[in-house]
């Protein structure tokens, strides 16, 4: 599933990185607000979910290589962080969906979480 | 273009969180251009990572150090501040002595030393009370 997709899914405001939304295809997807689990717990080719929108979520996802990150419940990182995002050709989008509800609806379309237990959807 | 056997120093300034996270992408970025193996690159980079917001969080001023041998790699995070009282307290998850300002960055839940334990293959922590902290973490990489 591409970001093309997922933003889509989601019907995400394209923050920053129009131009990769095609050809950037996450194979896991991580939400949770608290960066040390993120470093912690995902995998190559993963996209974060979060409600965080200060630098640190940028330099999170420069140190383990995230696929993009999803603002949840329509949270807008100030201009800085996405100058940040577009100096290292990292997409941004935003949904007004909280972050249970964003994990539900990629959950629900088939992207994996990161912690390699047996899928339980139906 | 750096080669086995390099030593780079980067200071680190206790709460500078504009800075926070960058000695760790440049630490990144400095084996990636020597071809160090991507997995080994990934473990090293979220440990320099979590010592260098340790730092910023914690300390007055610090630096981390990245050691490159044949085979082995070491990264050493070095800082002025006031110093772990206990050690294995503080590798335990969960424990935090961070404020709430460390929260609001997504840090200072308790996982940084654990987190460093993890993905190094070894750690070794000394400090002093009042005088500072240092950790040394070792990556295999052959």
């Amino acid at each position: 599933m591409n970001l093309r997709k997922i933003q889509q899914l989601l019907a995400a405001e394209i923050l920053w990185g129009e131009e990769f939304l095609d050809s950037i295809a996450p194979s896991y997807a991580c939400g949770s607000d608290l960066m040390s689990d993120v470093l912690a717990f995902t995998k190559e080719k993963t996209l974060l979910l979060t409600g965080l929108t200060n630098a640190q979520v940028i330099r999170t996802a420069e140190v383990i290589d995230l696929s993009g990150i999803i603002f949840v419940r329509g949270k807008r990182p100030p201009q800085e962080v996405i100058a940040m995002a577009k100096e290292r050709n990292l997409p941004l989008l935003m949904t007004e969906l909280p972050l249970y509800e964003t994990c539900g609806v990629l959950y629900s379309a088939g992207l994996e979480g990161c912690s390699g237990l047996p899928s339980r959807r139906r | 273009m750096t080669t086995p056997g390099m030593v780079l120093h980067f200071s680190v300034e206790g709460g500078d969180f504009a800075a926070a996270g960058e000695a760790a992408s440049k630490i990144k970025k400095a084996l990636r251009k020597i071809g160090i193996d991507a997995g080994v690159i990934r473990r090293v980079a979220i440990a320099a990572y979590e010592a260098e917001m340790n730092i910023v969080l914690h300390a007055r001023r610090g630096r981390l150090v990245l050691e490159v041998a044949e085979d082995k790699l070491q990264v050493i995070a070095e800082d002025e501040g006031p110093g772990i009282p206990d050690v294995n307290q503080a590798m335990q998850e969960g424990f935090s002595t961070a404020s709430d300002l460390a929260r609001e960055m997504g840090f200072g839940a308790g996982m940084g030393l654990p987190n460093m334990k993890k993905c190094s293959d070894t750690i070794t922590i000394e400090s002093v009370k009042d005088r500072g902290t240092k950790v040394v973490m070792g990556f295999d990489h052959r």
